[in-house]
């Protein structure tokens, strides 16, 4: 009886708890909706810190964030919920997407009020018809006007088929060719990054290049994947055009087969290295790694190189890379829905267009930013902007006029996939384990697979 | 008539104690398993981020699935599993036979049995992980090959169709064959003593006492352990989507059916996924409806024989 009577009263102070928690929340809620108009959660969906960081550093409206990183409070007492899901194995969009298709339902404080998307996958979001990101007109923000001074191909890539801007980056991809200098001592008898870049100024010098590395026991680069975003993101027609259901794979695809399969064969490359992102590819940035040179975009460098190299600083520079590309990129969305348009506004204003913030945070965190003026400044500005990782370069007088020059290539909505695959379903080709027409077949069922609407894979002949 | 009336009845409470786990079962394995066997019937994915279907389209997700590399992908199934298990149970037999033979006086036995059962305590993907890493060109393996000068150039053991199968079939080799060697000598020790004892008089040695007594008597359990094993073998998914990342490598030869089901569910293809699940269901089905033969025909032909000799006592 004695237990009965606890255990009751136990359930019952749970259950006033609840309900306790639940009607202070709610209290507050309908006090903040009066105060301004505006919810008083904002939901952020991300697959890493990166963007909080940022907005941490330049919105001057942050008050402070929690210390599991997963709440932060602005001044006005609105907070911001981060919901973080990794981007591997595609997690972080099946979150988002369960996230977005709820959102019509969801109550006014978890609706979806911001999501980043990459570079990768973007145009699945910005798709017209879709329509899960606002138009960045329907905000308030004119991107002609408020967003001038971003580089023009970032604009593009956030808009959808009719043009109309649906998202905004803080950020600005162009790659570069970073390579061990101790290399370039020992085989070009020089390491000075305008003598290096004269080796690698075009593929037909490159492939020079690369057998005088080979002479000396070294790779030029570690895997037929590295130099993938140099074809890859160059293609003249989109993989799937849109309204269509045929993938067409493009000549500079094929071309980037060819020339993997010929550098690999000849030994310009470690045969050994399958594509990115795994520990051999993170062995072969070490300081006992045979491979002469990376291609990266700013992230690259400080996030990837950086981590995985063990010698001394300075070890590294920056030259420009035989031909312009760009390699990733997150982008901002205000999410269709948003209870708090206002907030969201001011935070995709701050992070992403205004110049000073920008700049900090290039200084802060090396991020090559999305500001043509500042980025000029940056790459005048010597002293302002070296890098110690690399020696004392300054990387940006690199970065600024590969960005003037990036043509980003048509994307769709299958572009991840499409990538994925083809990178890896041609691994057994270069191998050697199947032939060509074998790696094709794998290809078309692997992505068939994972669009079940495709219908048709088109080879350029 | 008064007091039959009174009588408690128990029954009732039994029905009320089944019911939380029928309840359950049918709110979160009935009504998904029907629901999967409707959907199997539609067209239903996702593109992007836009819903399509579900659009009734009869058996063509059946159809579809018959001409695309379905079978090829059940017999790398096949082919894993039996990697895996003729080891498995070669070397199962021998321990437990080691294991039961008094004569041996094995020491320890309780800690062997320990030991060889616990790979199954590992989940299969950090199994599958450790060799990952153990096995890669710049691993641990080819460091020690090298260093010993066995070989010159580290071997790509994930590279070839070989060695990433071996390696699949070694790891569930290593996974299930301590539960297997527990199984069978349970089985060896349901022997009677008195046969082994009377071969033994009989000057069998133990070569003949293993192939003409312990085998033949435990057949019904290596049987039994057959083929749970083929129908966990089907659903081998873990180990080789680890090991190779999803993709079946190389050349998709290591892609086994569950793996070609989790690369529809990708893209939330339900319609498809729905229709392998029924594929497998019935073949698995069938697998389970003879595995219950197997264990009741010793009863019926029991019963039978029983029968008989109530018969002829009778007469």
């Amino acid at each position: 009886m004695k237990k009965r009577v606890i255990s009751t009263l136990l359930i019952t102070a749970m259950a006033v708890n609840a309900l306790a928690g639940w009607g202070k929340s709610s209290g507050s809620e309908t006090a903040e909706a009066l105060d301004s108009g505006e919810g008083s959660v904002i939901n952020v969906y991300s697959w890493n810190d990166e963007f909080r960081e940022r907005l941490e550093a330049v919105y001057p409206e942050v008050k402070e964030t929690s210390s599991d990183g997963t709440v932060t409070t602005l001044n006005d007492g609105t907070e911001i919920h981060w919901i973080i899901n990794p981007n591997q194995d595609g997690v972080y969009q099946q979150k988002l997407d369960e996230a977005l298709l709820r959102q019509a339902d969801a109550a006014a404080d978890d609706k979806v009020d911001i999501f980043l998307s990459e570079t990768d996958y973007v145009n699945k979001y910005t798709d017209a018809a879709a329509d899960v990101a606002m138009p960045l007109t329907d905000l308030g923000i004119d991107p002609d006007t408020d967003l001038a001074d971003q580089y023009s191909f970032t604009k593009v890539t956030a808009s959808d088929e009719n043009g109309v801007q649906r998202g905004s980056t803080w950020q600005c991809c162009p790659g570069l060719l970073v390579y061990r200098r101790d290399i370039a001592n020992e085989v070009f008898g020089t390491d000075d990054p305008e003598a290096v870049a004269e080796k690698v100024k075009d593929w037909d010098t490159m492939k020079a290049t690369a057998g005088e590395l080979k002479a000396k026991g070294y790779f030029t680069f570690s895997s037929y994947a590295d130099t993938f975003r140099l074809y890859g993101n160059s293609i003249a027609q989109s993989w799937v055009s849109p309204g269509e259901s045929v993938i067409k794979v493009d000549q500079k695809i094929m071309d980037w087969i060819s020339d993997s399969k010929e550098w690999l064969d000849a030994g310009y490359l470690d045969k050994n290295i399958k594509g990115q992102w795994n520990d051999d590819w993170n062995k072969a940035m070490a300081s006992n790694s045979k491979v002469f040179a990376f291609l990266f975009p700013a992230w690259g460098i400080d996030f990837t190189l950086k981590k995985n190299w063990d010698g001394e600083n300075g070890v590294w520079a920056v030259t420009n890379p035989p031909q312009e590309y760009n390699w990733g990129g997150s982008y901002v969305h205000a999410c269709a829905g948003t209870d708090n348009p206002q907030h969201v506004k001011d935070i995709i204003l701050a992070v992403t267009a205004d110049k000073d913030n920008l700049l900090k945070i290039s200084k802060d965190y090396l991020d090559f930013t999305n500001t043509q003026s500042g980025m000029q400044e940056a790459a005048a500005d010597d002293s302002g902007y070296a890098s110690e990782f690399l020696g004392g370069q300054n990387a940006f007088s690199y970065f600024a006029p590969v960005a003037e020059n990036i043509q980003i290539a048509p994307l769709s909505a299958y572009d991840q996939g499409c990538v994925e695959r083809i990178q890896n379903s041609f691994n057994d080709y270069f191998q050697g384990i199947v032939n060509l027409d074998k790696a094709k077949d794998n290809f078309e069922t692997a992505v068939t697979e994972r669009y079940p609407d495709i219908t048709e894979i088109q080879w350029p002949e | 008539m008064r007091q039959k009336s009174k009588k408690i009845d128990y029954a009732k409470w039994g029905y009320f104690f089944i019911i939380p786990f029928f309840a359950s079962f049918f709110i979160f394995s009935f009504l998904p398993l029907v629901d999967t066997i409707r959907y199997s019937f539609f067209e239903y994915y996702r593109s992007g981020i836009k819903e399509i279907g579900p659009n009734f389209v009869g058996l063509q997700n059946y159809i579809s699935l018959l001409e695309s590399d379905m079978l090829k992908y059940a017999g790398n199934t096949l082919i894993l599993w039996l990697i895996g298990f003729v080891p498995q149970i070669v070397i199962a037999l021998v321990l437990a036979e080691w294991f039961v033979d008094a004569r041996l006086k094995i020491h320890g036995l309780q800690f062997f049995k320990v030991v060889i059962y616990l790979p199954n305590l590992i989940m299969a993907s950090a199994f599958a992980m450790l060799f990952f890493t153990m096995f890669s060109t710049n691993g641990p393996i080819n460091g020690i090959l090298m260093s010993f000068g066995w070989i010159k150039e580290p071997v790509d053991f994930l590279g070839t169709v070989l060695g990433t199968r071996s390696l699949i079939g070694l790891m569930n080799f290593l996974m299930w064959f301590g539960n297997t060697t527990i199984m069978l000598m349970a089985a060896i020790m349901g022997i009677s003593p008195d046969i082994f004892e009377a071969a033994e008089l009989d000057g069998c040695t133990s070569v003949q006492r293993f192939f003409h007594i312990t085998l033949p008597l435990i057949r019904p359990i290596l049987a039994y352990t057959l083929i749970t094993s083929i129908i966990g073998g089907l659903q081998m998914f873990d180990v080789p989507q680890i090991l190779t990342n999803g993709q079946g490598n190389p050349d998709r030869t290591s892609m086994t059916l569950i793996m070609f089901l989790n690369s529809h569910l990708k893209s939330k293809n339900y319609g498809m996924a729905g229709a392998l699940s029924v594929y497998l269901f019935i073949v698995s089905g069938i697998l389970c409806f003879i595995v219950y033969r197997m264990t009741n025909n010793e009863d019926m032909n029991g019963a039978k024989v029983t029968k008989k000799a109530k018969k002829e006592r009778k007469g």
